[in-house]
């Protein structure tokens, strides 16, 4: 049985300062939730309030529909993993898996068993008379882990537990973090600055900025629809290029864009926007080709200032006539000179139109 | 050139490597002359001639004369006033150095809340270690527990009639053990430094996993505090162990009444600068230095099975 968390114009305050300004969010049962966002726009002051380590300042949080403002930390019925790992560097791993279990006054039999069952699910079993410090980095996180799962919560709670291993070991520990949360089925809340890890691991993203809620969705979801500029940039990698660009003519059908240095006709509707008003043209590098194919319309003609060749796929550093760097990422391996000039193609249905405010047109 | 005799060249080489090397570090060395007159001069050499003396029988005005181990047998076999002074001793740094360490721990952990005006408050308790060994201090706390001292002074504000707490052999090592455990301020200090290093989120850790503040208490904070408790447990007993001055000024030197307050060292005070026996004294000393440090090398030994290093 899974369960819900939500969190109802949620208010944090230290002093006069307030640092999360209303949330409203729901997180389904069993839902793999991931908030995003750079550093300081109150991702991890949100988990640490879901948790109970920081009070709530204003509004409701309800877990499964019950109050939980004033309820403490470890009666709420959640794990967290810290992103320091927060192992007690005088316990074995087992002691460190077991110390909440004999907090509770559990049996010592049934603590025995629980602690089995997690460094099996874990592939710890072996490290259970080790002391943290005998430990790699992913080894202390699985026991991290572990001593979450061991407490059976109804609500995981991750702190950026990627953050401290080395890139290698923080894919595997991506796919197992996902594995786990698929065989244990229980709600999981995420935090990171990674876009990649939300867009990997997440059924649902929650993208924040200095205390607000930029955009809600799936990841692909906001890969393909960004709400805003911001979210735009924010995921996908390489970043979303962002042109500046005039309107020319909109009408319900098609809108004409001066972008580039040049001139392009966008068959789809734009009606917020006006002749001659002024905005950002979005598009992803991914989505730029330097080859005619079906559906895609001319776009610019680009210098190529540098090339990156990664094997899997090749990126272009450009300029275009107007003097605006635009980066293409293209499949496979390409013979292209620096300095030589590239015509670029685009799908205008992954294109996108930001106003000067930065929302959607 | 040949003609030069074998250990010339030698000689000069080493005259040339001696210039080199004072060359390169004289400067160096002048600025090491104050610290080596000081060691050799001060510390070190006294050391060693104590060490001599100790084999013999010396009253300052005659010659030290040579009784090789008889100044060592005497201490362990004949002389009272060295068990008396050892009970009172051991008793002293037994009850003290706990005391002391509890109360720094205490306020260390009170000051590490987050309090406002953190370094007045960590001044101002600290201020009786700076004062605390003092003779002036020693003085006060003689009239304060005197029999119409301040303290009871006080207790008669409640109908209490005090003793006279350090004229009374059962009262006054305690008034003693009170002035070592209000110079709290130098563990404290050190106390309060290893406490915040104990990183937040083990606590946060252990508040999800439901611990109370006390189960925090033990299960966290004490043992990860544990090399701090170490090092200021072997600092206090050593201060303890040579603890003389308020002894001194509060017994008025003699350590009494009825031996209660003899320190090790009062009593190695009366036997070199009351009855000129040097000799004797000098073995006394060594006796302590070995005493405090075979105390020492136990609580190292001991330190694997309950000092928890990080790293």
């Amino acid at each position: 049985m899974s369960t819900s968390v939500k969190l109802s114009k949620v208010y944090k305050r230290f002093g006069n300062v307030e640092v999360i300004h209303g949330i409203d969010l729901t997180v389904d049962p069993g839902e793999f939730t991931v908030f995003v966002g750079p550093s300081g726009c109150g991702k991890s002051t949100l988990l640490r309030m879901i948790a109970g380590l920081e009070p709530i300042s204003g509004g409701e949080l309800l877990i499964d529909d019950e109050l939980m403002n004033e309820v403490p930390p470890a009666k709420r019925g959640i794990a967290m993993v810290f992103q320091s790992y927060a192992l007690y560097p005088h316990m074995t791993v087992y002691k460190n898996l077991a110390f909440g279990l004999e907090t509770a006054g559990m049996r010592k039999s049934e603590i025995e068993d629980r602690v089995r069952r997690a460094a099996e699910i874990l592939q710890i079993g072996q490290l259970l008379d080790r002391k943290p410090k005998q430990l790699s980095g992913g080894q202390r996180q699985r026991v991290a882990i572990g001593r979450a799962i061991v407490r059976e919560p109804r609500i995981f709670l991750f702190d950026e537990p990627l953050s401290n291993l080395d890139a290698e070991l923080r894919v595997q520990m991506r796919v197992e973090i996902a594995k786990l949360h698929r065989d244990l089925g229980n709600t999981m809340i995420y935090v990171t600055h990674d876009q990649v890890e939300a867009m990997t691991m997440a059924d649902k993203i929650v993208v924040l900025r200095m205390g607000h809620v930029e955009q809600v969705g799936a990841p692909l979801e906001l890969y393909n629809r960004p709400a805003n500029r911001f979210v735009a940039g924010f995921i996908g990698s390489p970043k979303m290029n962002f042109l500046n660009a005039g309107i020319e003519g909109a009408d319900a059908r098609s809108a004409a864009i001066r972008v580039g240095g040049g001139k392009i006709a966008l068959p789809r509707p734009a009606r917020s926007a006006s002749a001659g008003q002024k905005i950002e043209f979005g598009v992803r590098p991914e989505h730029i080709t330097i080859e005619q194919r079906d559906g895609r319309i001319p776009f610019a003609a680009a210098k190529v200032d540098l090339v990156e060749n990664l094997g899997g796929q090749t990126l272009l550093y450009t300029t275009l006539a107007d003097g605006q760097s635009l980066t293409i990422s293209l499949d496979g391996q390409r013979a292209i000179e620096v300095g030589a000039t590239v015509e670029t193609f685009i799908d205008p249905a992954t294109c996108h139109l930001f106003d000067a405010e930065g929302r959607i047109i | 050139m040949t003609t030069i005799a074998t250990s010339g060249p030698i000689s000069a080489q080493s005259r040339g490597w001696l210039a080199r090397a004072w060359t390169r570090n004289g400067a160096g060395y002048m600025f090491l002359l104050p610290w080596f007159i000081g060691f050799f001069g001060l510390t070190a050499g006294p050391a060693l001639v104590s060490l001599y003396l100790s084999f013999t029988s010396f009253d300052l005005l005659t010659a030290p004369r040579w009784i090789g181990l008889d100044n060592y047998i005497r201490i362990a076999t004949a002389d009272p006033k060295f068990m008396a002074s050892m009970r009172v001793t051991f008793f002293f740094v037994l009850v003290s150095v706990p005391l002391k360490l509890i109360f720094a721990l205490a306020v260390a952990m009170a000051l590490n809340r987050g309090i406002r005006g953190l370094p007045w408050y960590r001044a101002i308790f600290y201020l009786p270690s700076l004062l605390g060994a003092s003779v002036a201090i020693s003085v006060l706390w003689r009239q304060l527990f005197a029999g119409d001292g301040l303290v009871n002074s006080f207790l008669a504000n409640f109908g209490i009639e005090g003793p006279s707490w350090i004229s009374n052999p059962n009262y006054s090592i305690y008034t003693l053990i009170v002035l070592a455990v209000w110079q709290f301020g130098s563990p404290m200090i050190i106390f309060l430094a290893g406490l915040r290093q104990i990183p937040q989120d083990m606590y946060e850790a252990a508040e999800l996993d439901g611990a109370s503040k006390w189960r925090q208490f033990w299960k966290i904070t004490l043992p990860l505090l544990t090399p701090v408790v170490f090092f200021n447990a072997v600092v206090q007993t050593i201060e303890a162990f040579k603890a003389f001055t308020p002894a001194f000024i509060i017994s008025g030197g003699t350590g009494g009444p009825i031996n209660s307050t003899l320190f090790y060292t009062l009593y190695l005070y009366q036997e070199a600068f009351g009855f000129f026996r040097m000799g004797y004294a000098s073995a006394l000393a060594w006796v302590l230095l070995v005493i405090i440090a075979l105390f020492t090398a136990f609580s190292f030994l001991t330190a694997r099975y309950w000092v928890h290093y990080d790293d």
